[in-house]
């Protein structure tokens, strides 16, 4: 990573950390549905940088969260999950140019974005909601918060990329 | 040996994956038990200030709305105390109240009801004397207790918390049982286990029994919605709350001054 890239991820990730904590964590739409448009931090991880230290910053990220939740350790599990992940997922998602780390988020097409997005959004979330409830007695409970949080979630961070996404020259 | 170091080095992802992963999963399985979340919690220092500035800012949207609640709260201590000057002396339930519990304000700097297990973070801990399992109600009823303290802050276990357990009684007949929570709906919360033979009809009021030595007997809950027989003889009961409990912003702590000497006494009769 560069010198640019480095502040650019630190201001992310603390930008984003105090935006879920003060304002997101209290949105409580229809009583019960959160976004968690933190993991936008985790979808827009330099793809060339080193696995390790995404599956480490997604951890911290998902622990601070934890802090300010009171939730125990649910955000930090369900973002390490997603952040070990997500070389998976982006195989999947943009097929073998990943490979040779040709991909740009801004630059592929809108359904491999979607595609991309989705997937992280809703397995990030249903670890999430697992965890959070921890009762197979409200396996309904969990996946109509997984669903709902999550269209949620995806609506919320497509409209973030595309808002703050340079369009390169 | 250099296969062992290079399978650490191939797998090391998975490795740091698995490690942490397990970590995390410890911290959720000890936030499900009750006085067990010791590590991660909103009472440390920078949270706490974060959240401070987050309710000086958002504390002046809701000025209204608790203004009307002291109002509503002075003038009945006022109808109260008017009452007293006319009889010269207190209820006897009032001196006992007086004598053995002490009441402590605290501002709510973050609360949080739309999860399973709920917390309240306040503004108050250990240096302002509050403790674990320290009670905590507002001038209309019920919130929780304190399970965990910091030298500035303090959280609330909610009554909207699948692990809180707290007695409490209908008003009209004493008859006592279990306030849980069933994860449903943030304003009704359920009383189990009172017994077949209890005469309940709704919107009778429920309050704290006395037989804990965190509330004091009587504090109010709130009024029954419904009810329905279990196969066990007893009756699970919805209670509507009398608080708001998506609207909290000052709390009252209650110390039991007899707490020490109550506690002593249990546990010498345990061990005979």
């Amino acid at each position: 990573m560069q010198n640019n890239q480095i502040t650019i991820n630190i201001a992310r990730f603390i930008g984003l950390l105090l935006l879920q904590v003060i304002v997101l964590n209290h949105i409580n739409f229809l009583g019960y549905i959160n976004p968690y448009a933190y993991l936008i931090f985790i979808l827009l991880f330099p793809f060339d940088a080193s696995k390790t230290l995404l599956i480490f910053l997604s951890f911290l990220l998902g622990l601070s969260i934890d802090f300010f939740a009171d939730s125990g350790g649910v955000h930090a599990a369900a973002s390490v999950f997603v952040g070990f992940l997500r070389p998976v997922l982006l195989k999947f998602s943009f097929g073998v140019s990943y490979e040779y780390n040709a991909v740009k988020l801004n630059k592929v097409t809108f359904k491999e974005r979607f595609l991309y997005i989705t997937l992280m959004v809703f397995i990030h979330h249903f670890v999430l909601f697992s965890l959070e409830i921890f009762s197979a007695s409200h396996l309904l409970l969990i996946l109509k918060s997984t669903l709902f949080s999550g269209l949620f979630s995806v609506l919320l961070i497509l409209c973030a990329l595309f808002l703050f996404t340079t369009k390169e020259t | 040996m250099q296969q062992i170091i290079y399978f650490f080095i191939k797998n090391k992802n998975f490795l740091l994956f698995a490690l942490l992963f397990i970590i995390s999963l410890l911290f959720t399985i000890q936030s499900h038990s009750y006085h067990n979340s010791k590590f991660v919690s909103s009472t440390n220092f920078f949270s706490g200030k974060v959240y401070t500035v987050k309710s000086n800012i958002t504390g002046y949207f809701d000025l209204k709305k608790q203004n009307e609640l002291l109002l509503e709260e002075n003038s009945r201590l006022l109808m109260l105390s008017s009452r007293a000057d006319v009889s010269q002396e207190p209820t006897p339930l009032d001196s006992t109240l007086s004598k053995n519990f002490e009441f402590t304000g605290a501002r709510v700097i973050n609360n949080v009801y739309a999860k399973t297990n709920n917390y309240i973070t306040i503004d108050k801990g250990s240096i302002d004397s509050l403790e674990i399992d320290m009670g905590v109600i507002t001038s209309k009823g019920l919130v929780g207790m304190i399970n965990r303290v910091s030298a500035k802050y303090g959280r609330i276990q909610s009554i909207l918390n699948t692990n809180s357990q707290i007695n409490a009684q209908l008003k009209k007949s004493k008859h006592f049982g279990f306030l849980t929570w069933n994860t449903k709906n943030s304003n009704i919360v359920q009383l189990t286990e009172i017994p077949k033979l209890a005469p309940i009809t709704i919107g009778d009021t429920i309050i704290t029994g006395g037989n804990s030595s965190i509330f004091p007997k009587g504090i109010l809950i709130g009024q029954i919605a419904d009810y329905t027989i279990e196969d066990n003889d007893s009756y699970t009961i919805d209670v509507v709350l009398f608080n708001d409990m998506t609207n909290l912003s000052h709390v009252y702590i209650i110390k039991n001054k007899n707490k020490k000497e109550i506690i002593q006494l249990q546990s010498t009769q345990d061990a005979e």
